[in-house]
C-alpha cells in the first residue's frame, strides 16, 4: 500500500478532488514523502515547506500518532500504508 | 463553512470594492449612483487576505488577491470573472531562492505596473522584497538589487512583521520606482531596480536613539498622484510628511492634526492637494483620538487638514484602520473607502464630506481596494 498525506482543511483547497494524497512509489522516509509530494503537488510542497526544505516553524508532521520531531525528523520511517499526517499548531481567532 | 460565493457581475461605470480581512476577501459592487452595494463573499473563507488589486491594462479585467494562513505562508490567486472562479498562475507558488536563506510569510501588496507595461505586476512581500512579473503574472521572480541589498540584516520587522507594503512605479520613468516597508523606511530606485538607497531624509524614527538615521524608519504609506509624481505623502509611525523631490527629502505636514500616528492615507483621484489619513491616538494605543472616528482631509497639499465626521460615529467609537484600510476610487466625485479593525466598512460619495456605514460585523478588515470598471 502506498504512503497517503493528510491535509488539514486549509490545504484541501490545493489538491484538485480536495481530499488526501496518495504518494506514488512507497517513500521510505519523511523527507521522500516531501519530495514526491514537491513533484507531485509543489504548491502544497511549499505550504509545508520552507524555501530552505525545512517543514514549517507552525507546522506540525506525524507519522501515525507520532510527531516527527520528537523522532528522526525527515529521516523518519514511514512503514508500509502510513499516513503522513500534517496539522498546523493549534491557535485563537 | 459559507456557501461559494458566485463573484460580481458588473457593467461599464459600476464601482468595485475589494475589501480583505483575516478572515477572507469581500468583494461589493454599486452602480454609478453608489447609493446600494451587493456583496459577495466570503472568498478564501478563513484565510487572511492582506493584499487586493484590479487590473484593468491592456483591456484586462484581472482580479488579483493573496489568501494566506500564519502556519503555511501566502499565495497568490487571479480571477478574470471578476471572483467566480480563481485559479493559480502557471509558476507558483511565489518562493525566494532557497540559498536566499529567506522563506515567504505573506504578501502585503499587489500593484500593476506603468499603463505602459500592461503585463507588468509588482508584488509586496514579508520579508521584506519586491518580487515582479514580465508576463501578465504567469511568472515571478525577486528583484535581486534589493533582496540581496547590503542594509539587510539591518532592517527589524515591525509590530506587522517586516514588510514590503508599499510600491510606487513612477508614472512615466520606468527606471524609477519607490518602495516603503516597515522598518527600513522608503528606498528608491533610478535604474530599473539594479540599485536601491535610503530615501528618508527629514522622517523621524521616534522609537530609535538616533531619532533621523539613514534607514530603519518605520514608514507605514506613502502615496502619490499621477499628475505630480515627485509630490509624495507619507503617513509614519509618528510623523506626517511630504516630499517634493521623489523622496529626496520630507518635511513636516501634521498642521491641525490631533494625532501624526496612523496607517491609511490615501490621495484624490482629481487633486494631487487632496489627501485623506484617519489619525491614531498613539502607537501604545492604536485607536481614534478622543473615541471619534474621524476622517482628516487636506485640500492644499498638507498646510492644514480638517475632520470629516458627517456620518461617522462621534462617541465611544474606538476604531483602528490599517496602512491599507483607506483607499479612493476614480469616479467624479471621488469615493473614498475605509475599513476598520472591528469590521466595519465606510464609503463616501463625496469626496469625504459625508459617510455612511456599507457593511458591519464583518471580520477585522486589513485591506480595502475600490476601481471603476472600466
Amino acid at each position: 500500500m502506498s504512503v497517503s498525506v493528510v491535509l488539514p482543511d486549509q490545504l484541501r483547497g490545493l489538491v484538485p478532488d480536495g481530499s488526501n494524497v496518495c504518494l506514488p512509489g512507497d517513500p521510505g522516509t519523511v523527507r521522500e514523502a516531501l519530495e514526491t509530494l514537491r513533484r507531485h503537488h509543489l504548491e502544497v510542497y511549499h505550504r509545508i515547506v520552507t524555501e530552505q526544505g525545512e517543514v514549517r516553524p507552525h507546522v506540525n508532521l506525524f507519522v501515525g500518532r507520532e510527531n516527527i520531531r520528537w523522532h528522526e525528523g525527515l529521516e523518519t520511517r514511514l512503514p508500509e500504508g502510513a499516513e503522513l499526517v500534517v496539522l498546523p499548531a493549534v491557535s485563537g481567532g | 463553512m459559507p456557501e461559494h460565493p458566485s463573484g460580481i457581475q458588473g457593467g461599464a461605470g459600476d464601482v468595485v470594492l475589494m475589501v480583505g480581512t483575516t478572515k477572507g476577501a469581500f468583494l461589493l459592487r454599486t452602480d454609478p449612483s453608489r447609493q446600494g452595494w451587493v456583496m459577495d463573499g466570503p472568498h478564501f473563507p478563513g484565510e487572511e487576505v492582506f493584499a487586493l488589486s484590479l487590473d484593468q491594462r491592456g483591456g484586462r479585467t484581472t482580479l488579483w488577491a493573496a489568501p494566506g494562513n500564519p502556519f503555511f505562508g501566502g499565495s497568490l490567486r487571479r480571477s478574470d470573472d471578476l471572483g467566480a472562479t480563481w485559479s493559480a498562475g502557471e509558476d507558483l507558488p511565489i518562493r525566494f531562492p532557497e540559498e536566499s536563506g529567506l522563506s515567504l510569510k505573506r504578501i502585503w501588496q499587489i500593484q500593476p505596473g506603468r499603463t505602459s507595461e500592461p503585463d507588468r505586476i509588482f508584488l509586496g512581500v514579508e520579508p521584506s522584497c519586491l518580487f515582479e512579473s514580465h508576463d501578465d503574472g504567469n511568472s515571478w521572480s525577486p528583484v535581486e538589487g534589493f533582496m540581496n541589498h547590503p542594509h539587510r540584516p539591518r532592517w527589524e520587522p515591525g509590530a506587522g512583521g517586516l514588510c514590503l507594503h508599499t510600491i510606487v512605479p513612477h508614472v512615466s520613468d520606468p527606471a524609477r520606482m519607490l518602495v516603503a516597508f516597515s522598518t527600513g523606511g522608503v528606498y528608491g530606485t533610478e535604474d530599473g531596480g539594479v540599485t536601491w538607497s535610503p530615501r528618508n531624509r527629514g522622517v523621524r524614527a521616534e522609537f530609535l536613539p538616533d531619532k533621523h538615521p539613514e534607514f530603519g524608519q518605520c514608514v507605514h504609506k506613502v502615496v502619490n498622484h499621477p499628475d505630480e509624481p515627485d509630490r509624495l505623502y507619507l503617513q509614519n509611525h509618528w510623523g506626517l510628511y511630504r516630499s517634493d523631490d521623489w523622496a529626496g527629502s520630507w518635511r513636516d505636514i501634521a498642521n491641525g492634526v490631533p494625532s501624526d500616528f496612523g496607517f491609511g492615507m490615501a490621495v484624490h483621484p482629481g487633486d494631487p492637494d487632496t489627501v485623506y489619513i484617519v489619525p491614531l491616538e498613539a502607537d501604545t494605543f492604536r485607536c481614534t483620538p478622543e473615541a471619534k472616528l474621524r476622517v482628516y482631509r487636506t485640500r492644499n497639499g498638507g498646510d492644514s487638514w480638517e475632520p470629516l465626521t458627517r456620518g461617522l460615529p462621534q462617541k465611544d467609537a474606538y476604531e483602528t484602520v490599517l496602512r491599507d484600510g483607506l483607499c479612493t476610487d476614480t469616479a467624479d466625485p471621488a469615493g473614498v473607502y475605509f475599513g476598520t479593525r472591528s469590521g466595519k466598512l465606510y464609503a463616501s460619495r463625496d469626496a469625504g464630506d459625508s459617510w455612511s456605514l456599507v457593511r458591519e460585523g464583518l471580520p477585522p478588515v486589513v485591506c480595502v481596494e475600490a476601481a471603476v470598471l472600466a
